[in-house]
């Protein structure tokens, strides 16, 4: 049985190295080949052979290319101010006082989060559009409502669909800070105000900046609401990105090409501003006494729950919108009151087809990101080695990507041999697991974290091989954190669009594509028909994951 | 079955640092042999070699007559108690302990019993479907323990079990785990740091220091027969004081002394003499020293005492009578118990003294 003496090396890294292995393949396929496919794009055009910068040139000529970029900037500031502005009061709202309702505005903030990204765009124009319910109720009185297009509107949606993001990081923040420091600041003569601007404040700004961080990189990405609410004149990289390949006007795949590069580096420039920022000022907490809830009565307590709860139904508005308005009755492309079940019944087969899709795609790719997720989180966070610091590095990388710029690398990549894989499920399916992984490594990491590798060794030395071990302890372990990770990637899966619409050849439609088209060609009882089965859908699957979880969601 | 262990040679590197430079020990069937040594000294990293944790850069681990070099860690036949105790977080007590019979595949009536049986022999039977989040850090250690000895392992090995349990808590696992094993007789290797839990447990101990065995033996030998000053130091509190050895085999310390103590052969020059506090005692014809410092402990007192060229030692003497502190300032004569001090060559650090 045992043979000469030889250095044993560990041999349970084997099957490490073949997990690593396949990870790398699967990152290098269809992030790294895609993405340097894309790079080598911009810098071809049609006519000319070799390299050029004609499409950067052109970009940078044309008022119609370059406004994009000033509109993208300031739609995604504006955006982020406000969602501080808004989510950092919040919090502390939240996790300070006994607010009214507490849990349910909670699980509101997380709804909107999660709604379809061009829902409250839509829902916005129901209401202030120009044939909008409200718009139209304040006409007969001869007001004239400002416009809603535009610049305006964008940011005001935006605002409202993003905010949870800075609330939600900032109130973990709060919650894990030592009231000892506070009492301390109370000791020198602080008062409540100062108190909070000088020692609150400043111990949570890590959080509150990567809370922005998340929205200023949403904001930019985002495709359904500028492309709902930015009419003609209003337009945004990534709308110039769909329009310049698909659009009507004549596609030119190069100059989109150039734009992805711009956009990827608005991105990675705010990252690197935002991580010098945070890693220079990280406080380190160790809170041995969080804040205990401060119990109001009364008027006070009535005071402080009427602001958390206008922001939370403003946000949660969309989705009520969407849902009423797919059972009234409507007129080619208006709503003209009454109940009714026909905006369901008409969708007819193509229901079935965008259902199908849609739960196809997003279960496939959920199951994929689940085995994936697991085994890379064990691989980051046990078997760093050289390799592991590369494979957190590659995690990044859909962060910084706006989906329909991994859209655009996947056409520039596989629309030709010796891949062809463009107008299939299957693409669709990769980008959501490309795109939808890091939510379920970083939660998976989490739990992985605070368990001490020597479980698992425990578990080797009594006799069970280590690959039987990682199933038995390490896997099981992990397993609330996967769940949650799984259902959030799920989630986000169904609600996918800018990726998607890039991606797909009519027979793939997905719902939200389905909605989305709906939507634009002023069919806009089906769409709200579809918007609302995704809505229903997603905050379903949502709530269950919260009682299973026990409210402990990490987006 | 119960092993001997023995190790030839073993050697760990961790990139181009040495962290165990060929040590060699002889461990015997059913005895509790202990590890001892300050951080960083290869101790832990010994363990998980012979555990199969860690590679194993040279040298020859022998379970038995067998060469387990290359057996994987799973197939070793080893309990394992860890530092922090890791508990499957998932599992009741009762699985945890379960879970190595399982996996040996032992019926399940037999696993029931014995189960039963190392739950009541650590006495946590009354836990036995909490989960590990519900029990105390002493009786986790329990449920570890119980996980590790019930599957009857050729070798049980200890890492710091006790080094995260308050003080009164350390006393009294060590005396449970000292008796289990003696009862059980499983060959058992445990690592510490903690010199009084190594003297406390331990049937031999090996002294450890920068990848190196300084001495093995019984807690006796190490206590009173420290091999080299590192030994005489980590183990107890020692005095350390230069002295001559002349032709004649007479010590000259510091010129104020002479001692003749037993030693094991010829020897001329510079050494070291290593008083233990109870082998230095007050009494006319020793060196002149003034008492600097008394504290007094009830049945001993310590004093810190500074001998005539400003050289501070410490020792201590059981109160006799009342009344007969001495106090700081009081000038006294200090001399050592011949047959019990130390003595070390100083250049080679080697022992003098028999």
């Amino acid at each position: 049985m045992l043979k000469k003496k030889q250095s044993s090396t560990p041999f349970y890294m084997d099957c490490w190295f073949w997990v690593k292995l396949i990870v790398f393949i699967i990152f290098a396929l269809f992030l790294v080949w895609p993405f340097s496919s894309m790079i080598t794009n911009a810098f071809e055009t049609g006519n000319v052979s070799g390299f050029t910068l004609d499409n950067f040139r052109k970009f940078f000529e044309k008022k119609y290319y370059y406004s994009a970029l000033w509109n993208s900037i300031i739609i995604s500031i504006v955006p982020t101010l406000f969602s501080v502005i808004i989510g950092v009061p919040m919090a502390y709202f939240m996790t300070r006082f006994n607010v009214i309702g507490k849990k349910l505005w909670h699980v509101i903030t997380i709804l909107s989060l999660m709604s379809s990204p061009f829902l409250g765009a839509y829902a916005w124009i129901m209401l202030f559009g120009r044939s909008g319910s409200i718009t139209e109720f304040f006409a007969n009185y001869g007001i004239t409502m400002p416009t809603i297009y535009g610049f305006g509107g964008v940011s005001i949606v935006l605002t409202l669909k993003l905010f949870p993001y800075v609330y939600m990081y900032t109130s973990g923040a709060m919650e894990s800070i030592d009231v000892s420091l506070e009492e301390n600041a109370e000791n020198l003569g602080s008062g409540k105000l100062r108190r909070f601007f000088t020692i609150t404040l400043p111990v949570v700004t890590p959080s509150v900046t990567a809370g922005a961080l998340v929205v200023f990189m949403s904001a930019l990405a985002d495709f359904g609401t500028p492309m709902l609410l930015g009419g003609q004149d209003f337009r945004t990289l990534p709308v110039l990105i769909y329009n310049e390949w698909l659009g009507e006007i004549g596609g030119n795949g190069n100059l989109a090409s150039a734009i992805s590069i711009i956009i990827v580096l608005i991105t990675l420039l705010v990252l690197i501003i935002q991580k010098n920022f945070v890693s220079k000022k990280n406080y380190i907490m160790s809170s041995m006494r969080p804040p205990q809830e401060k119990k109001l009565k009364g008027i006070k307590r009535i005071l402080v729950t009427i602001p958390v709860a206008i922001v939370c139904l403003v946000a949660f508005l969309p989705q009520v919108v969407v849902i009423v308005s797919s059972f009234e009755k409507t007129n080619y492309s208006s709503f003209i009151g009454g109940f009714t079940f026909d905006n369901y019944s008409k969708l007819g087969s193509r229901l079935w087809t965008a259902l199908q899709n849609t739960f196809v795609f997003s279960t496939v790719a959920m199951i994929f990101i689940v085995l994936i997720g697991v085994l890379m989180s064990y691989v980051i966070v046990r078997r760093k080695g050289k390799t592991g610091g590369i494979l957190d590095l590659l995690l990044m990388a859909p962060y910084v990507i706006p989906g329909s710029v991994l859209g655009l690398c996947y056409i520039v990549t596989f629309n030709v041999k010796p891949l062809i894989l463009t107008g299939t499920g299957t693409i669709i399916i990769i980008s959501y697991v490309i795109r939808k992984l890091p939510y379920t490594v970083r939660s998976a990491s989490a739990f992985l974290l605070q368990t001490d590798p020597s479980v698992e060794e425990a578990s080797i030395n009594l006799g069970v091989s280590p690959i039987k071990s990682f199933g038995k302890i390490t896997a099981r372990i992990m397993l609330p954190g996967v769940f949650s990770g799984a259902i959030l990637s799920w989630v986000t899966c169904i609600n996918e669009l800018s990726c998607s619409i890039m991606l797909s050849s009519g027979k793939n439609n997905t719902l939200t594509i389905a909605a989305y088209t709906d939507i634009v060609r002023n069919s806009i009882g089906s769409g709200a028909a579809l918007s609302t089965i995704l809505t229903v859908t997603s905050a379903v699957i949502l709530l269950i994951c919260l009682k299973v979880s026990k409210g402990k969601i990490k987006v | 079955m119960s092993n001997a262990v023995k190790i030839k040679d073993a050697v760990k590197l961790y990139g181009k640092s040495m962290v165990l430079k060929g040590v060699s020990l002889d461990i015997k069937e059913g005895e509790f042999f202990t590890l001892l040594g300050p951080s960083g000294c290869g101790k832990s990293t010994l363990l998980r070699m012979i555990a199969g944790f860690n590679s194993i850069e040279g040298g020859e681990f022998y379970f038995g007559d067998t060469l387990i070099n290359s057996v994987p860690a799973h197939k070793r036949d080893i309990g394992m108690v860890f530092q922090n105790y890791a508990i499957f977080p998932h599992m009741t007590v009762e699985e945890n302990v379960a879970y190595g019979l399982k996996a040996r595949k032992v019926p399940k009536k037999e696993i029931e019993e014995r189960v039963k049986t190392a739950l009541e022999l650590v006495q946590i039977e009354r836990w036995a479907k909490r989960k590990p989040n519900e029990l105390s850090g002493g009786q986790q250690q329990r449920v570890a323990l119980a996980r590790a000895f019930v599957i009857e392992p050729a070798v049980l090995l200890m890492d710091e079990p006790l080094s995260n349990l308050d003080a009164k808590l350390r006393v009294q696992m060590r005396t449970i785990i000292k008796k289990l094993q003696q009862s059980l007789g499983i060959t058992t290797i445990y690592v510490t740091h903690d010199q009084e839990e190594a003297l406390a447990v331990s049937d031999r101990i090996a002294v450890m220091n920068s990848g190196e065995i300084m001495q093995v033996g019984t807690p006796e030998e190490i206590y009173s027969k420290p091999q080299n000053p590192f030994v005489a130091n980590f183990i107890g509190v020692s005095n350390f004081i230069d002295c001559d050895v002349d032709e004649n085999g007479v010590l000259n310390v510091k010129n104020e002394l002479k001692l003749e103590i037993p030693m094991k052969k010829k020897y001329a020059g510079k050494a070291i003499l290593s008083a233990r506090p109870e082998q230095i005692s007050f009494g006319e014809g020793g060196m002149p020293a003034t008492v600097k410092f008394a504290t007094y402990l009830g049945d001993r007192t310590e004093y810190e005492v500074e001998l005539s060229d400003g050289q501070s030692i410490i020792m201590s003497e059981y109160v006799k009578e009342n009344g007969s502190i001495k106090n700081a300032g009081d000038k006294v004569f200090v001399s050592f118990d011949v047959n019990r001090v130390s003595l070390y060559e100083s250049e080679s650090q080697e022992v003098l003294s028999c």
